[in-house]
């Protein structure tokens, strides 16, 4: 039939530009301050998501004349469907791009398991659809179980022992001991141990970084490393490395323990080289592949082979040989993507990933709680570095260490512990949002106290109630500031409480207009940290445009009485 | 709370920022080179016989024609009874080296263009046509720089004889024609593949335009000359020597071809006539150093700069090099060898002012509907020589046909210049050579035009150039400028 040849001909240009349209939208999602205006953002993801979704199984359909794909992609959708209402209407607050990153990264998963091994594709929907059920629920447990900061010791014996009894008990899957048996289901506990590890070392190192804490942390993150590369995992051990040595650098600020940890990494790296055959025919398998390509090099030649067939637009759905590299569906998805989907949507892929990490990077920017800052960050590195490691590997750009694409390849224990990790770091938003807003209340009232003058004079509150600092600010911007401080007499001295000077100190402090605010330099006249503490919905009003002209005077009673409205 | 007032959260975020914007440009630069490794290594990766997706675009598209410049049809592809794919050699054994085959590997035009070749381009609407009958598409086209008149003549005029010749355009570096005997039957290969390989006397396989290394004789004077007028750019003609027959510097002795004896001679005239005695005393004169340095740049020690397959050609002299050794390499008998196409670039920039255009074959690809997918564009190597240098080469050259060793191309409706050369082989001085011209051609009513054409012939084991490539050289300029 003709329409399938105009059909898969079509829909290669369609999806490569529902890719670039989607992340497009995912980075002008960090224009927005808030979470209002990116509604629409997030709004056309999940379009063009559908989009990109249906499009696919459209040519599955055609191109296999099978129908059964059908009832399985209505299965997909609605799975996806529900995970993104069950979200919304649980989490009001959360974090909708993440969300949608996730159900994205689940989809491309879907349509190219689907193609290429049509079992794993239903093991896989399986598993992420249970995960996403349990992850329905991680937040809600995050936001209440303040425990989760004192069990240290906890996380490092459970992740030991996990990943040790990998080593005496396991099963040697082509040369590395990475998975156990348990009632018929093969887990890999590596992968589960990356969140434990993550948590292990933001317990350790939140309350106090002395040497003696960075000493057992370091000996604890060792003996996660040398298990991985006793096991002969070395991207899991990798990972452990490059999270531990980045985790330790946010928490002690102290650049000398980035250098040393490098330092010794470059070091262990040498003698990993040196002594381990395994390594060392990784490593020589990446400088020149060609020469070995029957033997050590086959895997990453056949992987070369796929990216560079597809060109920009790809060869489509089932035109290419994606089956041809071994593991394809595990390490080499990247590289079964590039080929039948094109560079173009491989670049996309790459930017989505991208964009979930910076997406947790301003997450842990503005948690205040030293535990979940550490934690979000962490998984931000864990996440961010094994994307680099499977893509970097299997483009040839490092060499080959056989880790998975998170939430796009195959395997039930990486979805799941990276479908708990997206989730983790929602709980985690949430926990900043609404610690905000507690200290945010307090933070008003004590000022109220303070400062008379504020409420006799133009007032912080909209005829709504709500806190606004805009007026202040651009008031502010109109004077010379120097000369307000060094003269207190000043006529206009009302304008000019100091709510104003919080707020712009306030802003720069916590790291609103992208961080790149200074200090002034002059110190704070009452309590800084209070204000440190104020929330987003500052934010948000200032952001909103609200008419000054018809500025209502609120004295405190009326104040009062709105509240309890 | 107590935890936070400890803590500057600005401060504390500066190393997270730092780790954000690592990560940024590290995948940046991850993006950069995965997009530029995929799209340059696309086609050197399709050919590898490691990779099956050739066989897969074989299955989907017919395997596309091959064009020459003019547009007749020197190969193509069909469906037999069977369904499957035959390949048609137009022309048989004519274009055999320069075309190839691919059955049992690839070579020529249909390994370099395979690529294209098993692409299709071809438009939707003709795809989903194709598909509605269930046939294969049409694979792309590929149109050749070769002339098909200009092969015939070349491919007749060497008749039985083994050898190669070579034809090609200076100011674009087209090769129009290129003939490599003893030949096969590019259709045949498949049959008589063992017999191919295993035919190590005549080795017919071989490209001896581009891979062939022979002795280059006399030819090699126009190194030598051109040396020689680069160190006296304003008294070269004032060169004077008076030719006995012989020269003896030590224990060597260099004979003049045929012991002939030339008399008093100029610079003009020793290049015209060959005279070896003299061009070992002017190769005894140079400075080594720079004549090592002129090898070069004339491209010995290097890899030819063109998309054909091509072996190279070693040749190095320093100061340390012996007279005995120095007196042989300048008159072309040292172990110097040299490819045809090598010294058809060289000629070609003599003929072009001194500037080197890459010589190619491929001039465009085409779909089925005669769309333009790719065109190769003429491309300049560079500067192999002066201009002032290249005009006094092709003066030099000219005078070889006026009054010289290739007086056989005198008095056509054309001009031509050329040198040739007898290079005598193997250890024995029975006196067996092959023949060497190698030529340029321009028309006769525009002499202040550089040369249209440039041919490189080599006749193993014919006798001297003058007598048996000359006119060689001939019939295939007397077609060229017929159909002009």
């Amino acid at each position: 039939m003709s329409l399938e040849t105009y059909i898969s001909e079509f829909s290669k240009y369609i999806i490569a530009a529902v890719m670039i349209l989607y992340v497009i939208n995912c980075y002008t999602a960090f224009l927005y301050k808030n979470e209002e205006k990116s509604k629409g953002v997030y709004a056309r993801q999940s379009v063009l998501l559908f989009a990109f979704h249906f499009s696919s199984f459209m040519v599955i359909c055609f191109e296999t004349h099978e129908v059964s794909y059908l009832i399985f992609y209505a299965f997909q959708q609605i799975a996806l469907y529900v995970a993104v209402m069950l979200f919304k209407s649980f989490y009001p607050r959360a974090n909708r791009l993440v969300i949608n990153n996730m159900c994205m990264l689940l989809s491309i998963s879907f349509v190219i398991l689907t193609r290429l091994e049509y079992s794993k594709a239903i093991k896989q929907f399986a598993i992420a659809s249970g995960s996403l059920v349990v992850g329905l629920f991680i937040p809600f447990f995050i936001k209440n179980l303040k425990i989760l900061k004192k069990l240290k010791w906890l996380y490092a014996g459970v992740g030991v022992t996990m990943i040790g009894v990998v080593m005496i008990l396991g099963q040697t899957t082509y040369g590395s001991k990475i998975s156990y048996t348990i009632a018929g289901l093969s887990f890999q506990p590596a992968e589960f141990v990356k969140i434990l590890f993550v948590f292990f070392i933001a317990s350790a190192l939140y309350e106090s970084t002395t040497f003696i804490d960075v000493l057992t942390s370091g000996v604890i993150a060792a003996l996660h490393v040398v298990i991985q590369v006793a096991n002969k995992d070395l991207g899991s051990a990798l990972i452990f490395f490059i999270v531990y040595i980045c985790v330790l650098f946010v928490a002690t600020r102290n650049p000398i323990y980035l250098i040393l940890g490098m330092a010794s990494g470059a070091g262990a790296a040498f003698v990993a080289f040196k002594a381990f055959s395994h390594v060392k025919v990784r490593v020589l398998a990446w400088q020149d592949p060609w020469s070995v390509i029957d033997s050590a090099g086959y895997q990453i030649t056949q992987s070369l082979f796929g990216i560079t067939s597809g060109g920009y637009f790809g060869l489509g759905l089932y035109k290419g040989a994606p089956n041809s590299i071994p593991f394809v569906e595990d390490d080499f998805i990247f590289s079964a993507l590039s080929e039948e989907f094109g560079i173009i949507f491989s670049v996309c892929l790459i930017l989505i990933c991208l964009n979930c990490f910076i997406a947790f990077v301003k997450i842990a920017l503005k948690l205040t709680d030293r535990f979940y800052k550490l934690s979000a960050f962490g998984f931000a590195v864990t996440y961010i570095f094994q994307v680099f490691l499977t893509i970097g590997g299997g483009s040839k750009f490092i060499p080959l260490t056989g880790v998975t694409l998170p939430l796009v390849s195959y395997g039930g224990t990486s979805v799941l512990t990276t479908v708990l990790m997206f989730t983790i770091i929602e709980g985690m938003y949430m926990i900043r949002e609404e610690s905000s807003e507690y200290v945010d209340e307090k933070a008003r009232r004590k000022m109220d106290k303070n400062n008379n003058r504020r409420v006799a004079g133009p007032t912080n509150y909209d005829k709504n109630g709500r806190y606004n600092n805009a007026r202040y600010r651009k008031t502010a911007n109109n004077y010379d500031r120097e000369y307000y401080y060094n003269n207190q007499n000043y006529d206009d001295i009302e304008y000019y409480d100091q709510n104003d000077y919080y707020d712009n100190n306030y802003r720069s402090e916590n790291g609103y207009d992208d961080d790149l605010e200074f200090l002034h330099g002059f110190t704070s006249p009452i309590d800084i940290n209070l204000v440190n503490e104020l929330s987003r919905e500052d934010e948000e009003y200032l952001d909103n445009d609200i008419d000054f002209s018809k500025e209502i005077l609120y004295s405190e009673e009326e104040y009062e009485k709105d509240q309890r409205k | 709370m107590k935890k936070i007032k400890e803590n500057n959260p600005k401060k504390s975020n500066i190393p997270i920022l730092i780790i954000m914007w690592f990560f940024i440009l590290l995948f940046g630069g991850m993006i950069y080179y995965i997009v530029d490794y995929s799209i340059n290594n696309k086609q050197e990766l399709i050919g590898n016989s490691y990779n099956g997706r050739a066989k897969i675009l074989a299955a989907q598209n017919l395997r596309g024609t091959i064009y020459s410049k003019d547009g007749d049809v020197l190969v193509s592809s069909s469906l037999n009874q069977d369904g499957k794919e035959v390949r048609h050699y137009e022309y048989g054994p004519m274009f055999s080296h320069v075309i190839g085959y691919a059955t049992n590997g690839r070579m020529g035009i249909e390994d370099q263009a395979n690529y294209y070749l098993i692409n299709s381009n071809a438009p939707v609407s003709t795809k989903a046509k194709m598909d509605a009958q269930g046939l294969k598409y049409p694979g792309d086209s590929v149109y050749s720089t070769l002339d098909l008149n200009l092969q015939k003549a070349a491919y007749d005029a060497m008749g039985l004889y083994k050898g190669a010749i070579v034809v090609s355009e200076p100011s674009t570096g087209k090769i129009l024609a290129l003939v490599s005997k003893p030949d096969f039957d590019p259709a045949e290969v498949m049959y008589k593949w063992n017999d191919l390989i295993n035919d190590s006397k005549s080795s017919v396989l071989l490209n001896r335009v581009t891979q062939g290394k022979y002795p280059p004789g006399s030819t090699f004077k126009i190194i030598t000359a051109l040396e020689y007028i680069k160190e006296h750019p304003d008294d070269y003609y004032k060169y004077h020597y008076n030719c006995t027959g012989s020269i003896t510097r030590g224990e060597d002795t260099i004979r003049c071809y045929h012991g002939m004896v030339h008399g008093s001679l100029d610079f003009k005239k020793a290049f015209a006539k060959s005279c070896n005695s003299a061009f070992a005393d002017i190769g005894l004169s140079v400075n080594r150093n720079e004549f090592g340095y002129t090898l070069n740049t004339l491209l010995f020690n290097n890899v030819l700069p063109t998309s054909l397959q091509t072996s190279s050609s070693k040749l190095i002299v320093t100061d340390s090099t012996l007279d005995t050794d120095m007196i042989q390499i300048v008159i072309g008998q040292g172990l110097s060898n040299i490819t045809p196409l090598q010294l058809n670039m060289i000629t070609s920039a003599i003929a072009n002012d001194g500037i080197l255009m890459q010589p190619y074959v491929i001039d465009r690809v085409e779909n089925s509907a005669g769309t333009v997918i790719k065109q190769f564009k003429p491309e300049e190597y560079g500067r192999l020589m002066e201009e002032n240098e290249a005009q006094i080469m092709r003066d030099l050259m000219v005078n070889v046909v006026n009054e010289g060793t290739a007086t056989k191309l005198k008095g056509t409706s054309y001009y031509s210049g050329g040198k040739t050369g007898s290079a005598e082989f193997g250890v024995s001085k029975s006196g067996e050579s092959h023949a060497w011209f190698t030529a340029f051609a321009g028309s006769e009513n525009d002499e202040d035009e550089l040369p249209d054409i440039c041919l490189t012939i080599i006749i193993e084991e014919a006798g001297s150039g003058g007598d048996y490539a000359v006119p060689i050289a001939k019939r295939i300029f007397d077609a060229y400028y017929q159909n002009k």
